[in-house]
């Protein structure tokens, strides 16, 4: 019995489906699978998506959408067979916890008729997804070279605070030392270390390259929370020819700096939590007015000055 | 702290250097030598007090497992605890500033919250595994998950920060001030060692402590109050993290949920580099203290130097683990 109505719900999902890829199709089902908030910037992505699926539900009536978060990989997985045998969803914006592992599910998903977008971290496969919407990680590391050399006037010596050894956290660097050695070969890396993303390893990894460099005349930090820690360690060792440290994501703490014109925090460069927000939006559009959808969207990421932090403040995220 | 009333003689005064501490002290001594060759830079008391500094924090939060591995138990929450009592005593002050401002009698409450936090914590822990009859490690196992989850329901997945600036700088030099060039958490480190030392080895507590860790059914039929002790032993602990949490939480202002991650697995591999036997009975303060600094050390070497990939550093910690047990293993 189970069975037959698990048949019959996937047949349903599947003629609708394609009877309606061309057509509008306002009572869609919209499932938001995301990685539970276990730091800052997933604290974001819940955030955004939480308040798009208010903003889509007003702006698109008979639409609905569903957001799950998921505590690891293996949870994920769970919660994607239940968003298409309980929730009977047709569409999925999925923001992988981990690429490799979610794959196959995803696929199976896919395979069911579900149309697929996947967020940020994208998978091993890539005929599971219908779209793709990302941050630019290699833009990342190549705005913030860009930045970091204009403002040290082209020469210098820095040091690099990178985060958990990942592909992601590889692209950025990567991309941030072919630019400067690019456009900007007379800046020094001295050194560069994992702080993890985090303020704790910030803090001590910035304590000993204090220690070990006399002289760093700017810092980059890659993230925003490790720059809180390696701002408090230039502050408790009492440098002051650092002349500035650049983070990046967009912490909501340091765009107001940015804003109120802080010394040491000059810019930002963007990796918004917000990304899943543009693709829900996308991706609701695209199944609501039957209009296609960008196999890939990168969203920029973009440099934040005094200038334009204003646009990029929202005081109510946690991120 | 209240002690079982059992009759007890006055343990001998009699300085014994243990035999093995010199491992995890042959250890230190070792990798100082070599970062100092490495990097001169090494030797500067501005480096030291910055690892001596940083090692306070899971040191005095070893200082308290040790206790709870020589009963012949382990707690795995005390990174959680540590984070879950930073959030609360944040949010505690940032809500309490508002009314009485930022002034001392605030910092206090603020602080007084987080202590009693700890104490309900280790009370509820020593309950579950003495009445409850839980083992050690599933409660703790249990409440170190409830602990993050609570925090980052706190902090919205987000973080907890401190709302008002001279409140902050009220709060920070708990941290960061050096009195006659000697760091706060330092001397505040030195000192729970040293009183821990002095319960362990010099009061009735610490006696039945070891007693019962060596063999719990001997302490029993010795009238030892043994759900009692281990009661004790859990709020040790949890006092211990909390004292970590009030040196803690002026250094960054803030608290997340990657606070004191791993806090716990650092905690214990001091202990046991200190010689302390997993399986309980009896153990040293002592080679704790050496053991937090020896960890401490591996990673600003590390730093300090770029001598390997750095995505091998942990692999070299494990490997001093490994060795400098073995050292251990060969002068028992």
């Amino acid at each position: 019995m189970k069975k037959a109505l698990l048949t019959a719900g996937i047949l349903t999902t599947g003629l609708l489906i394609s009877g309606l890829s061309f057509a509008q199709n306002k009572n869609a089902v919209i499932g938001v699978s995301i990685p539970a908030a276990d730091h800052g910037w997933t604290g974001g992505v819940v955030y955004w998506a939480n308040r798009t699926k208010t903003e889509l539900e007003k702006q698109y009536p008979g639409l609905k959408v569903i957001v799950k978060t998921a505590k690891d990989a293996n949870d994920q997985a769970n919660q994607l067979q239940d968003l298409l045998t309980v929730n009977k969803i047709d569409t999925l914006v999925v923001l992988p916890y981990e690429s490799g592992p979610l794959t196959r599910p995803i696929k199976q998903l896919h395979d069911k008729g579900v149309f697929v977008t996947v967020v940020d971290r994208g998978l091993t496969d890539e005929t599971a997804q219908d779209a793709y919407v990302a941050g630019d990680n290699p833009g990342m590391g190549k705005v913030s070279a860009e930045y970091l050399g204009k403002q040290l006037g082209g020469k210098g010596q820095i040091v690099v605070l990178r985060g958990i050894p990942t592909v992601i956290d590889n692209q950025r660097v990567d991309a941030f030392e072919a630019t400067l050695k690019a456009k900007y070969p007379n800046i020094k890396i001295l050194d560069k270390k994992f702080a993890n993303w985090n303020r704790d390893d910030g803090f001590k990894v910035m304590q000993d390259f204090l220690t070990r460099f006399p002289r760093i005349d700017a810092v980059w930090a890659q993230d925003d929370d490790i720059a809180v820690g390696v701002l408090k360690a230039m502050d408790q060792a009492k440098r002051t020819e650092v002349k500035f440290v650049l983070g990046g994501a967009g912490m909501k703490e340091f765009i107001k700096k940015v804003m109120d014109g802080d010394k040491l925090v000059t810019g930002d460069v963007t990796y918004a939590p917000s990304m899943i927000a543009d693709a829900m939006k996308l991706t609701a559009k695209s199944v609501v007015t039957g209009s296609k959808m960008a196999k890939t969207t990168i969203i920029p990421s973009v440099l934040i000055t005094k200038q334009n932090a204003k646009n990029y403040y929202y005081p109510d995220s946690p991120f | 702290m209240s002690q079982p009333e059992v009759k007890t003689t006055p343990a001998s005064p009699r300085f014994r250097f243990d035999v093995l501490s010199y491992g995890p002290l042959l250890g230190l001594i070792l990798l100082c030598i070599v970062g100092a060759v490495l990097n001169p830079d090494f030797a500067t008391w501005g480096n030291i007090s910055n690892v001596l500094t940083r090692t306070s924090l899971v040191g005095i939060i070893a200082i308290g497992a040790t206790f709870v591995i020589i009963s012949g138990g382990i707690d795995l929450s005390v990174g959680s605890l540590l984070a879950l009592q930073s959030g609360v005593m944040i949010l505690t002050l940032n809500h309490l500033v508002g009314s009485m401002g930022a002034s001392v009698p605030t910092l206090l409450l603020g602080l007084l919250a987080a202590v009693v936090a700890g104490f309900v914590v280790g009370l509820l822990h020593g309950l579950l595994i003495t009445r409850g009859r839980i083992e050690a490690f599933i409660v703790t196992l249990g409440t170190a998950a409830i602990f993050r989850a609570v925090l980052t329901e706190l902090a919205q997945g987000g973080t907890l920060t401190f709302q008002n600036s001279k409140l902050a700088d009220l709060y920070s030099p708990v941290y960061y001030a050096a009195p006659l060039g000697i760091p706060i958490p330092i001397v505040v480190f030195l000192a729970v060692a040293l009183i821990a030392g002095l319960i362990l080895n010099r009061t009735p507590f610490g006696r039945y402590v070891q007693a019962i860790g060596s063999n719990e059914q001997v302490a029993r039929y010795a009238t030892i109050r043994v759900d009692q002790v281990k009661v004790w032993v859990y709020v040790f602990q949890a006092l211990c993290v909390t004292i970590a949490t009030i040196l803690y939480v002026p250094r960054l202002g803030s608290a997340s949920n990657s606070t004191g991650l791993g806090f716990e697995l650092e905690a214990i591999a001091a202990v046991i580099i200190g010689g302390t036997s997993l399986r309980g009975g009896n153990g040293k303060i002592f080679g704790t203290v050496i053991g937090a600094i020896l960890l401490t050390t591996i990673g600003n070497v590390l730093n300090i130097t770029s001598l390997i990939s750095e995505y091998l550093n942990p692999a070299v910690q494990g490997v001093v683990i490994i060795i400098v047990a073995f050292l251990q293993r060969n002068r028992k």
